[in-house]
């Protein structure tokens, strides 16, 4: 286990130089981002200045260099726009969006999972159909769309919940959080239910194939056989067995849903990070994009690493083949 | 003056007058500042929010016009020094009393601040110099007319807290200590920034106990956001839900013409363009666009009403020249270009492109409001009368530095805002030729070049006398007009809605205030 850790560790900090390398020169190919940040009044050497005090003045390598350099001490550079450390820009946010994120993730969990049961065990029923039915427009309905009528019918026509923003906030351990407060989580509502949308839509069909495929399966036969209650059946057997590729896919998803929540926050002036990634890419602020992704990078290796660890917790065969490895 | 100020209120809103209005403001706003640091940025949205806490020695009204404001009063001694007089018992929110130490302070921050949207451009070649506490003098090497204005461009800040402050400790409040008529509270980026009222402010009362921007960058919901009450007033009103808003009676709009023109960019310097063609697709030579009638020609197919009128749903106004009506610096002579197509055609014939040619339109896409639906439109004109035009969209960071900075064009749509309130740096950006001897010259070249606009601009820009300055930029801009070296199109309009009760005061430069939005009732 050990062993497979650190090679996974090594390969992801190959895998954040190769993504800097692109994000560095990708941004230099879309245009220069002294034509963008630098205001049309700042002419001779005003503008000079300004493009020495970014660091566009150097070679586009030699400027790659001075970024290595400092990211080794820690230092990923300095937002164009904002003046402050880019890590700074991104941190101050991440609260926001795991907190959306989470609860997103915790909507798609506790509907997902058992509605997409419900409709493998009863597949024929109306309830099993309805389920289905809704879950295609889960799928196939665009977020943003989606987004805009839960603001016009919950905000603007009933006025339940608020439109935009994030509402009061606590303060714990030095993080805000929403969620402690009825302010904030009416705030919380409308962005995590529209951002759970496709996830549930994607779970449910995911748990109900799962769930077809298994019933007939020999061991679940057998239990039945056997005389087990058929809850016990159920809930561990059955549930147990369809959970990998549920936990997989969550897995992954969790990874988007931080990174690339970019309709839903923006539709809801939601204070997220995902917005930030936009916002950088548009104003050419190279600091936090290659700083963002790095930070992204870093999350998804280490998404799927847990997600490994998951795996052998749940499916005994998997810690068996590692020994055996 | 005869600007287009057209404030629509509903009906409901008169009936609603008697209602009290709660003393909070919540302003939802498109753009976010960047910063707190009212020297970090020369953003549109910086400068505004920091016109909050902030002072600065001269102000700039609703129409660009200078006020006094920290400076009670100033004037030229000599071609080479100014002297400003400062406003006496002006205390900073924290009870120090603000003297001439701070205004030099200032002076020296925002000149030496390492930012890319620095205020070095209006403060480089100046010197500052203290007399006594309330006197302080301005000097420069060279005769400058542009003084006031440059002065009205950066805040004072508090030397005491901002001496060796950066902007972070700005951004946490640390430093944000001015005299302005609110005093900061907090910003959470991209959350909420709070000012609550100055009550020891100098000068008028703040109208409003608490203000808070709210930045909410999606159009729909930003109006969302107004009409289910989460905000009181937003900015950047979309012009597709202007007609249903005017009709809305929880809703009252203020509107009025901003400050950045729109006019089509040709290129009028070069005998061979890379992007106009002859009707076989071979390189147009001599590049037709240096002919007087051609760009006429497109010029008189352009329905620049129409374009108003459907592209912006009456949200914008006829261009004439680069400035809006009642500007300093407006030429009264120029008239509206009529929309003549018929007249275009026997132009471009008479010209010897009686089948006209190929051109192709660059402009960017999403850099500017409507910006695709007016080029296609445009575009659509000029092949009616012949010219048959193809369009070319970028995004603006493409735009800006692969197209029109590498004048990889030959015509294009484009914009350059008056946004100092004088219009000597859009003119030589724009219009003349540059680079202009002795003189800073901008990074982007123009399209056309007019010896006698040049000799105008160069002119304006060293002549102190206000009057006789104004004058001059009359007939650069009149000469490159009806020269067609360039094509003014549209001004837009800027609009806010709020709910009924208060109404914005609108302003050219599109600042979004608390300052500036009243209590109708």
């Amino acid at each position: 286990m050990t062993v497979f850790i650190i090679r996974r560790l090594l390969q992801a900090v190959l895998v954040v130089i190769i993504m800097t390398l692109l994000v560095f020169f990708g941004v230099m190919v879309v245009g220069n981002p002294a034509d963008i940040l630098i205001s049309e009044d700042c002419l001779g050497e005003c503008y000079t200045r300004a493009v020495e005090y970014l660091g566009l003045n150097l070679p586009l390598y030699e400027q790659y260099f001075v970024f290595l350099k400092n990211a080794l001490q820690g230092d990923l550079g300095t937002s164009f726009k904002y003046g402050v450390s880019a890590l700074v820009v991104i941190v101050e946010r991440m609260p926001a969006t795991f907190e959306l994120a989470v609860s997103a993730m915790t909507i798609t969990i506790f509907v997902g999972i058992p509605l997409g049961m419900w409709a493998g065990l009863k597949p024929d029923s109306l309830s099993g159909k309805v389920i289905m039915g809704g879950s295609i427009l889960g799928f196939s309905l665009p977020s943003f769309w989606v987004g805009l009528m839960l603001i016009l019918l919950f905000a603007v026509e009933l006025g339940w919940f608020p439109a935009s923003g994030r509402g009061e906030t606590v303060e714990v351990l030095g993080i805000r959080f929403s969620f402690l407060t009825a302010d904030g989580l009416s705030h919380l509502v409308l962005p995590a239910f529209n951002l759970s949308l496709f996830f549930t839509a994607l779970v449910i069909r995911l748990t109900r194939a799962g769930v077809r495929e298994t019933m007939f399966v020999d061991f679940i036969k057998f239990a039945r056989a056997k005389g087990l209650q058929v809850r016990r059946v159920i809930f561990v057997h059955v549930l147990k067995n369809i959970l990998i590729p549920v936990v997989t896919v969550l897995g992954l998803e969790f990874g988007g849903l931080i990174a690339f929540a970019v309709v839903t926050e923006t539709i809801f002036a939601w204070p997220g990070m995902g917005k930030l990634l936009i916002d950088s890419i548009d104003n050419l602020d190279r600091p936090v994009v290659v700083a963002y992704l790095m930070i992204i990078v870093s999350l998804f290796i280490v998404i799927n690493l847990v997600v490994d660890i998951i795996y052998s917790v749940l499916d005994p065969r998997v810690r068996l083949q590692r020994v055996q490895n | 003056m005869k600007r287009i100020s057209a404030l629509v209120v509903g009906s409901a809103a008169v009936l609603l007058a008697g209602a009290a209005y709660s003393a909070d403001l919540r302003f939802g706003v498109k753009v976010e500042t960047p910063s707190v640091d009212p020297h970090w940025s020369t953003n549109t949205s910086a400068i505004a929010v920091g016109r909050h806490a902030f002072d600065h020695l001269i102000a700039k009204d609703e129409l660009m016009g200078l006020e006094p404001q920290l400076a009670e009063s100033w004037k030229a001694i000599d071609d080479l020094t100014w002297e400003f007089k400062l406003r006496k018992g002006v205390k900073f929110h924290d009870g120090t009393p603000f003297t001439a130490d701070d205004v030099l302070f200032s002076f020296d921050r925002a000149t030496n601040i390492e930012t890319p949207t620095s205020f070095k451009q209006y403060l480089a070649d100046k010197k500052g110099e203290k007399v006594d506490d309330y006197t302080v003098l301005v000097k420069t090497s060279t005769p400058n007319p542009l003084m006031e204005t440059d002065l009205a461009a950066f805040a004072i800040v508090s030397k005491k807290h901002g001496d060796g402050a950066s902007t972070a400790d700005f951004n946490s409040g640390k430093a944000t200590i001015g005299t302005g008529p609110y005093k900061f509270v907090e910003w959470k980026r991209e959350d909420q920034l709070v000012f609550e009222a100055n009550s020891s402010y100098w000068g008028p009362k703040a109208t409003w106990d608490k203000v808070t921007y709210k930045p909410i960058k999606s159009n729909p919901t930003r109006v969302a956001a107004l009409k289910s009450g989460d905000v009181d007033i937003i900015d950047q009103v979309p012009t597709t839900d202007i007609p249903s808003l005017r009709k809305d009676p929880k809703v009252v709009l203020s509107a009025g013409t901003g400050n950045r023109p729109f006019y089509v960019w040709l290129d009028s310097r070069r005998d061979l363009s890379p992007y106009v063609w002859n009707n076989d697709g071979s390189p147009a030579w001599p590049n037709p666009l240096r002919d007087w009638k051609v760009r006429k020609a497109l010029s008189r197919a352009i329905n620049r009403p129409g374009i108003v009128d459907r592209v912006f749903e009456g949200s914008a106004t006829v261009g004439t020249q680069l400035l809006p009506e009642g500007f300093y610096g407006y030429n009264e002579d120029l008239l509206p270009e009529p929309y003549e197509p018929d007249m275009a055609k026997k132009l471009l014939a008479e010209a010897g492109y009686p089948d006209g040619f190929k051109v192709t339109l660059h402009s960017t896409t999403g850099g500017y409001l409507n910006d695709v639906k007016v080029t296609e439109s445009i575009a659509q004109m000029w092949t009616q009368v012949g010219v048959k035009t193809e369009v070319v969209l970028n995004p603006k960071q493409v735009f800006f530095s692969k197209i029109t900075g590498a004048m990889n064009n030959s015509t294009a749509v484009r914009t350059y805002s008056v946004a100092s309130g004088e219009p000597s740096i859009q003119l030589k950006a724009v219009v003349h030729t540059g680079p202009i001897k002795g003189t800073v010259y901008c990074c982007q070249p123009t399209g056309m070049s007019n010896p006698r606009s040049d000799a105008a601009i160069e002119e304006a820009i060293v002549t102190i006398d206000r009057d006789k300055r104004e004058q001059l930029f009359k007939d650069a801009i009149g000469i490159a007009v009806k020269d067609y070296g360039i094509l003014p199109i549209y001004f837009e309009v800027y609009t806010w809605a709020s709910r009924p009760g208060i109404k914005y005061i609108p302003r050219l430069d599109g600042f979004s205030m608390a300052i500036d939005v009243v209590a109708t009732n």
